[in-house]
Formats: C-alpha cells, sequence, structure tokens
C-alpha cells in the first residue's frame, strides 16, 4: 500500500538518483490520494462484529464493509436522482443464485469466493455465521428473529456450496432479514481457532479481527482515532470497487468537520448540524445530499396511562398546539420531511404520512376546555441529552406553544445513557423522541410502536384491541387490497387517538467534495465503501 | 533517598485504596444504565437483563467489587465496552499522546510565563507588569476550546498554514515504531525526519492553546514571588556588595523564587493532564481526558475507574517528583513522609 510517507520517500531517494524520475512518483502519490476516501465522523465504531454486545451504528458500517452478506439490495434513483438501494428488489452477493419456496429458501453459494486469508467460503461457514447470529442474544438474536429466523435447526448444509433455511412460519420479511446487516457470513474456521470454553462464539477476538470476507479488508484500527479499510482485490461477490482505501477519522468537533471538508482535507461526512447543511447547500461549494429516512419520524409522545394524557379530547389540543411551521424552520432547517397539514383521511397506504393536524390555538384551547382542563395543567416534557442539537429547540418551541394554554411544562433532559432505561419504565408523561424500522413496512413500524405488545417503542403505552387486530392482519394477509385496508385503518386509528404526533421525518444528510461519486442510500444508515468513486 | 521513597510510596498506599473504594461507588450512583445502553436500540426488557447479566451487573454490589478488586490484583482494569478494548491498553496508548501535549504546552507556558513573571517583578506597576498582567488574565479568562477554536479559524481555515486539526498525525501518515509513545522522541529515534516534522506541526496549535492557559498561573506565581525575594535582606546584601544585575536576579532571585514556581507548575501539569478534555475535543486529540469523558456519557463504568486510578497514581508520582526537586532547588528542605 503506498501511503504519502512511503510514496514521498521514495520520490526523494529517486530524486537522488535521476532527477527526472520524480514526477512519476508524485504521479503515483497523487494516484494513490486519488483512490483514498478520507471519511470522518464524530462517533468512532466501538467494534467490527455486528453481533457483539453493544456493537454501536459506526461499527454496523464497519461490518458492513468488511463482510459480505448472501443478498443484497437492488438500487434505484430517488425524485433527486440520487441512488437508493430497492427493498423490492434482491440481488446476488455471497449467493449465485436461490430458490423460494412456501416452506424454505435453497440458496447456491459462489463458488470462487474466499474469505480474505483465502480459505475459500462454504455453506458451514454460512451456517456457522447464522447460528451465531440467532444464539448469542441482544440485538442480532433480535433482528433475526424480526424475520422469523430462530433457531440454528433451520440452517440447513445440504452441500459445500448449497444452503437451505426452513421457514418457521409465513413471513414476508424473512428474505430481506437475510440481507440486512446481521446475517453477515464469518470465516467459521478461523472465528473457532480463536474461540475458548468460556467464548464458544469468539465474541472477545471478533471484536477487534474481522473473519471477513468482503470487499475492504481491516488495515489498522486505533480504537476511537482511526480505521483504515484497503481493497480485497480477490472479491467476487460484486463489481471491483474504485477506492482502493479507506481512512476514517474521528473529529469529534462539529466546526472543524466543517472545516476538514471546506478545505478539502476530508471527503465526506455525515455528522454536520443542520444549520451547517442549509448553508453550505446554499453556497454550493460541496455536494450535500438529502434522503428521507424511510419508516423513520420524529414525534411527540403523550403516556395514554395517566391523566391528563389518558383523555383524547387533551391529545388533540396538544396535537392542535404543536407549532409546527416553526419547528421546520428553526430546528430542521429544511433537513426533513414535514409530517402535518394532511388530508383528513389516509390517501395512501403509505408511512409515513402527514398527519391532519395543524397549528390551531383556538380548536386546542376548546378541546382542552371540554376536557376539563381549560386553566391547563402542569406537566414534565423530556427528551434524550444525546441528540439535543434537535430535541432542545424543540422542546423550547413546543413548551413556549403550550403555555399560551396555560400548560405549564417543566423540560427534563435525560442523558443519553439514561434514555433507554427511562423509555423502559414507561412513566415520562410527555416526550419528543425519534423511531426508525430497517425494514421498510407500515406494519413493521406499527407492531414495534402502537401495538398492544406494549414493546419499548410504543413509549406512549398505547393499547387499542382494535388496532392490534389490523396490525396483525396486515402483517400475514398476501391479499394486496387487504394490506392496504388494514394500514389505511391502522393510520387513520393512530391520527384519530394521537397518542404520538407526528413531527418530521427527517432526512438523512451527507456532505461531499464535489468529486466524490455514486453516494448510496440504505436504509441502515451508513456508508457503502464499494459504490462511491472519487473523479 | 531509597528510605524516602518507599515511606512516601508507602503513605500513597492508603490515598490509593480509599480512591478505589470511592470510584467504585460513584461510578455506581451516577445515574445510567450501561444495560440499557448498550442493549442496543431494539433492545426488549428481557434483552437488557441479558446485557446486564453477561456484565455482571446483576450480582450484588460487593460481589462486582470483590470481582474489581480480584482483576485490579492481576494487574487487569477490564475491557471497555465503547471502545471495545483492554482499558489497560487504551489508557498506555492515551497516556503518553495527553503527557506530550501537554509538556510541550507547559514547556510554552514556562517559556514565557516565567521570563514574564521576572520581568513583571524587577518593574512593578511599569508598563510591562501590566502587559504582563493583561496577557496572563486574558489567557486564563479565554476558555480554552475558544482559543482552540479560534486558533484553528485563523491559522487552518482562513490563512492555511497549520494542518488539518486531524489529531496527532495527518490522515496519509502512519505512526512512528513505539518505544515512548511520544511522536516526536519515537520518530526522531527512528531517524525518520518527516514523521518528527507531522507530529510536530500537529502539536503546534494545541500546545499553544494549553501554553496560553497555563501562561497565567505561572506568570502571575513567579511574579509574587520574584517580588518577596527582591526584597529580602540577602538580595539587598548582594547588591550592596556591588554584584552585576544578571547575577543576582538568574542565580540568586529567581533560584530562591523557583520553590513556589516549582509547585504551580506541577498543579498545572497534573491538572491539565486529565482536564484538557476541550482541547483533546477541537483537535481531536486521543487523549485520556476525552477518553474518560466518552466513557462517562456512556456510564461505561469500567474505563471511568481506570482513569480515575491512574490520574491518582500519577498525581502521587508527580508530587514526589516536586518534592524532590524541591530538594534539588532548596538544599535546606528536608521532607518527611
Amino acid at each position: 500500500m503506498i501511503s504519502r510517507r512511503t510514496a514521498l520517500k521514495g520520490s526523494s531517494a529517486a530524486a537522488l538518483g535521476a532527477a527526472t524520475a520524480a514526477p512519476a512518483i508524485h504521479g503515483a502519490a497523487a494516484q494513490a490520494r486519488r483512490e483514498t476516501l478520507l471519511l470522518i465522523s464524530e462517533n468512532p465504531p466501538n467494534s467490527t462484529d455486528i453481533h457483539g454486545v453493544g456493537a454501536n451504528r459506526p461499527a454496523y458500517e464497519a461490518s458492513w464493509n468488511l463482510y459480505d452478506r448472501l443478498m443484497t439490495f437492488g438500487v434505484k434513483k430517488d425524485q433527486n436522482g440520487v441512488d437508493h438501494y430497492d427493498y423490492t428488489r434482491l440481488e446476488p452477493e455471497l449467493a449465485e443464485s436461490w430458490n423460494l419456496t412456501q416452506t424454505s429458501v435453497t440458496f447456491k453459494l459462489r463458488r470462487d469466493a474466499t474469505f480474505h486469508d483465502g480459505t475459500p467460503v462454504t455453506a458451514e461457514d454460512v451456517k456457522w455465521s447464522f447460528d451465531r447470529a440467532v444464539s448469542v442474544g441482544g440485538f442480532p438474536t433480535f433482528q433475526m428473529r424480526a424475520g422469523s429466523l430462530e433457531k440454528p435447526e433451520q440452517f440447513v448444509v445440504v452441500d459445500r456450496h448449497t444452503f437451505r433455511v426452513d421457514f418457521l412460519r409465513a413471513d414476508k420479511l424473512t428474505m430481506p432479514d437475510l440481507a440486512v446487516p446481521v446475517p453477515a457470513i464469518y470465516n467459521s474456521g478461523l472465528a473457532k481457532r480463536n474461540a475458548t470454553a468460556a467464548d464458544p462464539w469468539a465474541m472477545e477476538w471478533l471484536r477487534a479481527n474481522p473473519a471477513a470476507g468482503g470487499a475492504f479488508r481491516l488495515e489498522r484500527w486505533v480504537p476511537g482515532q482511526e480505521m483504515v479499510f484497503a481493497r480485497f482485490d480477490d472479491w467476487k461477490s460484486g463489481r471491483r470497487p474504485a477506492l482502493a482505501r479507506v481512512i476514517w477519522r474521528i473529529v469529534p468537533q462539529a466546526g472543524n468537520r466543517r472545516a476538514l471538508l471546506e478545505r478539502g482535507d476530508a471527503d465526506i461526512s455525515f455528522d454536520l448540524p443542520p444549520k451547517d447543511f442549509q448553508e453550505l447547500a446554499a453556497a454550493r461549494r460541496l455536494k450535500i445530499v438529502g434522503t428521507p429516512v424511510e419508516n423513520a419520524m420524529q414525534y411527540i409522545g403523550m403516556n395514554v396511562t395517566k391523566p391528563p394524557f389518558n383523555d383524547v379530547r387533551v391529545r388533540q389540543a396538544i396535537a392542535y398546539a404543536i407549532p409546527y411551521q416553526r419547528i421546520m424552520d428553526q430546528v430542521t432547517f429544511g433537513t426533513a420531511v414535514p409530517l402535518f397539514g394532511g388530508p383528513a383521511q389516509p390517501a395512501d397506504a403509505t408511512w409515513p404520512q402527514p398527519s391532519p393536524y395543524v397549528t390551531d390555538l383556538d380548536k386546542a384551547k376548546a378541546l382542552l376546555a371540554e376536557a376539563g382542563y381549560p386553566n391547563g395543567f402542569e406537566t414534565t416534557f423530556s427528551f434524550d441529552l444525546g441528540l439535543a442539537s434537535l430535541n432542545e429547540p424543540i422542546s423550547v418551541l413546543v413548551a413556549e406553544s403550550l403555555a399560551r394554554l396555560g400548560i405549564r411544562v417543566t423540560i427534563n433532559k435525560i442523558p443519553g445513557a439514561n434514555w433507554r432505561n427511562e423509555l423502559l419504565k414507561k412513566e415520562m408523561p410527555l416526550i419528543t423522541n425519534t423511531f426508525g424500522g430497517w425494514l421498510n413496512f407500515p406494519d413493521y413500524f406499527f407492531f414495534w410502536a402502537y401495538h398492544g405488545q406494549n414493546a419499548v417503542f410504543n413509549t406512549m403505552s398505547y393499547q387499542n384491541a382494535e388496532m392490534d387486530a389490523l396490525i396483525d392482519r396486515s402483517r400475514f394477509t398476501r391479499n394486496e387490497a387487504e394490506y392496504a385496508e388494514a394500514i389505511k385503518g391502522f393510520v387513520s386509528i393512530a391520527f384519530r387517538d394521537v397518542p404520538r404526533i407526528p413531527l418530521f421525518q427527517p432526512k438523512l444528510m451527507v456532505a461531499m467534495r464535489d468529486s466524490i461519486d455514486g453516494y448510496r442510500y440504505w436504509f441502515h444508515r451508513q456508508l457503502d465503501y464499494r459504490v462511491l468513486s472519487k473523479g | 533517598m531509597l528510605g524516602l521513597l518507599a515511606r512516601r510510596l508507602a503513605a500513597a498506599l492508603p490515598t490509593l485504596a480509599g480512591v478505589v473504594v470511592v470510584t467504585f461507588v460513584m461510578t455506581r450512583a451516577l445515574p445510567g444504565d450501561p444495560a440499557a445502553y448498550f442493549a442496543g436500540p431494539a433492545a426488549t426488557r428481557e434483552a437488557v437483563e441479558e446485557i446486564r447479566r453477561q456484565l455482571g451487573l446483576d450480582q450484588p454490589l460487593w460481589v462486582q467489587f470483590g470481582r474489581y478488586l480480584a482483576d485490579l490484583a492481576r494487574g487487569d482494569l477490564g475491557v471497555s465496552i465503547t471502545t471495545g478494548q483492554p482499558v489497560l491498553s487504551d489508557i498506555a496508548q492515551r497516556l503518553p499522546a495527553s503527557a506530550e501535549l501537554t509538556l510541550l504546552g507547559l514547556l510554552i507556558a514556562a517559556g514565557f510565563g516565567i521570563p514574564m513573571g521576572v520581568a513583571a517583578a524587577l518593574r512593578p506597576n511599569s508598563w510591562v507588569d501590566h502587559l504582563c498582567r493583561v496577557v496572563a488574565t486574558a489567557g486564563v479568562s479565554l476558555p480554552t476550546f475558544f482559543t482552540g477554536l479560534l486558533l484553528v479559524y485563523v491559522f487552518y481555515y482562513l490563512l492555511g498554514w497549520a494542518p488539518a486539526p486531524l489529531g496527532r498525525l495527518d490522515a496519509f501518515s502512519s505512526p512512528p515504531p513505539h518505544v515512548t509513545g511520544f511522536h516526536l522522541i519515537d520518530s526522531a529515534l527512528a531517524g525518520d525526519g518527516e514523521t518528527f516534522l507531522a507530529a510536530a506541526a500537529q502539536l503546534v496549535l494545541p500546545a499553544l492553546t494549553l501554553g496560553i492557559f497555563a501562561l497565567a498561573p505561572i506568570a502571575r506565581m513567579t511574579r509574587g514571588a520574584m517580588l518577596a525575594v527582591m526584597s529580602s535582606d540577602f538580595i539587598r546584601a548582594a547588591r550592596a556588595s556591588g554584584l552585576a544585575g544578571r547575577t543576582i536576579v538568574i542565580r540568586y532571585a529567581l533560584r530562591n523564587a523557583l520553590l513556589p514556581v516549582v509547585t504551580t507548575l506541577g498543579m498545572v501539569l497534573s491538572f491539565l493532564l486529565g482536564a484538557n478534555v476541550l482541547v483533546e475535543k477541537v483537535f481531536a486529540w486521543p487523549g485520556i481526558g476525552s477518553y474518560a469523558v466518552e466513557a462517562l456519557i456512556a456510564s461505561d463504568y469500567v474505563p471511568v475507574q481506570g482513569f480515575v486510578m491512574t490520574m491518582a497514581a500519577l498525581y502521587v508520582a508527580l508530587n514526589l517528583l516536586i518534592d524532590l526537586a524541591y530538594q534539588a532547588i532548596d538544599p535546606r528542605v528536608r521532607i518527611e513522609a
């Protein structure tokens, strides 16, 4: 690998020998720089193993680029002409082809694919990887279960290059769930050699030592500082990446990230404040791409188990009192899609879609009086300090607006480490929060966020038998008309009972230098190095 | 001398033991639940309990403490969940980064602060004195992150003189072979001039930021001590004997005034080492302060405990060093344990 340092050393040596040789070497250094992507982010990955305990979102990106899956999603253009993964199309990655039946799917693996250490990829490796995902507990097991992938017995090695998944039940999420980052394929031989009796799945070792076969190898990892990837030239599962090297540096200070991009020292970053994105887009100095995050929304949730929010009229009053447009203008700076002021009844079977609510303080006052709170009440508005740049101004604007109804709001800032714990307790009366699902199905969102099973994401503790019936019907029906009817049904209940007030659908923003091409939006909201190139 | 060392180290043991207990209790008393945090975005209650069990946090506190002590006795500080690495290796890697930066910052501060203090003390209430006071006050009242951002804005963003604030080395240099962990020393040992220059270039702005901040206590302390010494009898006697002004100031006055200055230097050093988190954040410096803060935000107990332990040990060592320096500077000082 040619780093600038070695290249320059080479050039000075060459200059001593023959002065004419120097320009050529400088050309090689420039070439190396052109094939190297410098990516900067706020938070470092804490693992290269997505199955690891506490693997964070940056770790998903490391795993995505280091490992292969059996299948991947296709690509389409969104309205702005940006590459967008296509969840309706599954394409081969490590598997060349597959045969899907009612009860199982059989994959044919590529015969020439190897891991980074040269070991051929076999069906045994796939089985070991899937067994691991459903056995280790925590996030990977949970994500596999979302696609009805629950037991090692479901994963069958037919022969060296044929692998079968037996279905527990008909579940439309099973196939897409095999193309998310979790079912990555590990080099089982290498992993087993580094497993111990206490740690049979080599969790400890795989954290920092990828046993992978994806398009990029891990060249160097200095935790908390940088991760360096080099292209794996024998990669067979897709087109050879244009980038030879990716250097991922952690820059904690937002202003410096912007300065680095503007000066051209860094190539790409997701992590800028909304206002910076707006300014940079206006100045046209960098390429700014914003893609609405599928199946995600920022919302205001009300705890329906306790007064005053157990009264639907109070919840509707709040929904009419939210300063929606001010939030769009002063908080998101155009990096979001509004989710208010929609038609009275859901127009189509999509999600998220705008609620029928708009800011109307007179209506809010009337509803509040009708509910028996003509002079308002006192309540607490809580948010996650970890996402303070959005949450804090939202809470201030909402509190200001509610004060006009006589509702006295105390703002409660909860440190990021404690937020999830507070959510699990389900005691906060009024919150703002964000939620998004990897798999882009309205029923998937509602199953986690509105269903009476009362999962942690149902932060309002909302329970309604009528809605549950519609959600359950939509999850398992194969009739498209019935599916659309069920979705419209539960969306309209969600707007009528309004336990959560949709605010906006966030956009995934990314800033890159003009020379960067091929950026693709992924549901996991991380960067795919394989498709990027530098002009 | 050896006896003194042994006695001093023995006296430090109760302090360290106290630190162990207090950090253990304090980290547990903090709000925040590491299990819920690390269970990830999609955790159910069962998933959180599962993680709690894996982390050993379901055990009673005294069992956790016992395990912690047993690990500590083996020199094992545990594994950080945020970085995924053993805390000991994290600290071993980050402490030299902080130390290199802090020492250089202190060198800058002392290099400017001591002459400034001496000059101010020689002409009290003159323009030199006032200038010294203004500079020192401005330096200490500007928050370090502000000074840092200002320097980055002017020297990197506007002028382009300084390299990108990307930590200890720019993205295309690789670190020198590890000997001391100090990039300047290691690259010099390896005879690698280019890496030395790259590392030095990265150091300039953050070290300057720290230096500006640390200037004030050093300059003020030097001035005060020098004023006291300059008005003392032996200086008057030296003057009366017709000694050259230079000899009086440097050999007699400054040497006697150094005692409180050395104390201040030690205090400033140990303070900066752990507390320059903001400078580390601005310059993406992989130091020990930002490490501890990141762990704290994630309620990752283990690195926080390791950090406090390390800082306590360093503090003890540093105080010992300062006491020894006292003896070297002033033979009248006799230190008892």
